[in-house]
């Protein structure tokens, strides 16, 4: 399958965030590559860390949430602004050859990284029989 | 607080000379008419100090090179892009890479001895102390009764 199949990145608007709350939300610039047996993301979202980023995956979408809460120092007023601050989402689109279920986040330096195992499709999925 | 309405605002120079530093720094962003690049930068202020808040996600906070003199700033570093092993592909590329630099011109001297520099979750901060020349004194008017 086509590596543009796996992931399409959509870029509408984010409604997940924006129902809960007023805060802008940023849609985070994100790098994605292809290697033999995963894919790897990388997304910008500085400001968060592991503890405010969450992973969804629901149907063949993976959602990714950031929540940073901005804080203005106290005692001090805005004097220069070029950016703004809030919270981060963006969902892409897998493809059938994406392990769902070992998918790896992980966040350092403000930079979400998530590795996307390929499934192993040659290989059957093996139930494990309980005894009863 | 009174306040005169045609107080002068030193900040609002800065977006002038911002322009100037950018062309300086990148001379092909010159045909953009704001003066904003890599990384976006916030500063907050007091009559004491000022903190600079700038969104740097992904670097060796040891490679990020910052200068102060007088009343200038430059953060200087390099955002270094995941390398591929081979057989490894692109399928998207939208965060940038390579040297940035950036430079402020605030409206006090700072004191390079006070500055300090911290860097969290992707976003640096700097604290910039305005230097205790350039603080503004107060001289007391003494006046002699009139008879």
């Amino acid at each position: 399958m086509s590596a543009k199949e796996m992931v399409q990145q959509e870029k509408q608007s984010p409604r997940k965030t924006a129902e809960r709350e007023r805060r802008p939300v940023f849609v985070p610039d994100a790098d994605i590559v292809e290697a033999e047996n995963e894919f790897r993301i990388l997304a910008d979202m500085p400001g968060v860390d592991e503890n405010s980023v969450e992973v969804d995956v629901e149907n063949n979408v993976l959602t990714v949430h950031g929540e940073f809460v901005p804080q203005a120092p106290e005692g001090y007023s805005l004097t220069w602004q070029e950016y703004r601050s809030g919270n981060y989402e963006r969902s892409f689109t897998l493809g059938n050859t994406v392990d769902r279920e070992n998918i790896q986040a992980s966040v350092r330096d403000g930079v979400l990284r998530l590795v996307l195992p390929k499934a192993k499709e040659a290989q059957p999925r093996r139930i494990e029989v309980k005894a009863g | 607080m009174a306040m005169l309405t045609n107080r002068w605002n030193p900040w609002a120079d800065l977006a002038r000379m911002q322009q100037d530093f950018d062309r300086l720094f990148m001379p092909g962003a010159a045909a953009t008419s704001s003066g904003s690049g890599f990384p976006a930068v916030n500063i907050w202020s007091n009559e004491e100090q000022s903190l600079m808040t700038a969104e740097i996600p992904g670097v060796d906070p040891d490679k990020l090179e910052i200068t102060v003199k007088d009343n200038t700033v430059t953060i200087r570093g390099n955002r270094q892009a995941e390398s591929l092993k081979d057989g490894e592909s692109w399928l998207l590329r939208e965060r940038g890479e390579g040297a940035f630099a950036r430079s402020f011109r605030l409206p006090f001297r700072v004191d390079s001895d006070k500055v300090k520099a911290d860097y969290q979750k992707g976003i640096l901060q700097l604290t910039l102390c305005r230097s205790e020349q350039d603080k503004p004194h107060k001289i007391t008017v003494r006046s002699e009764q009139s008879e």
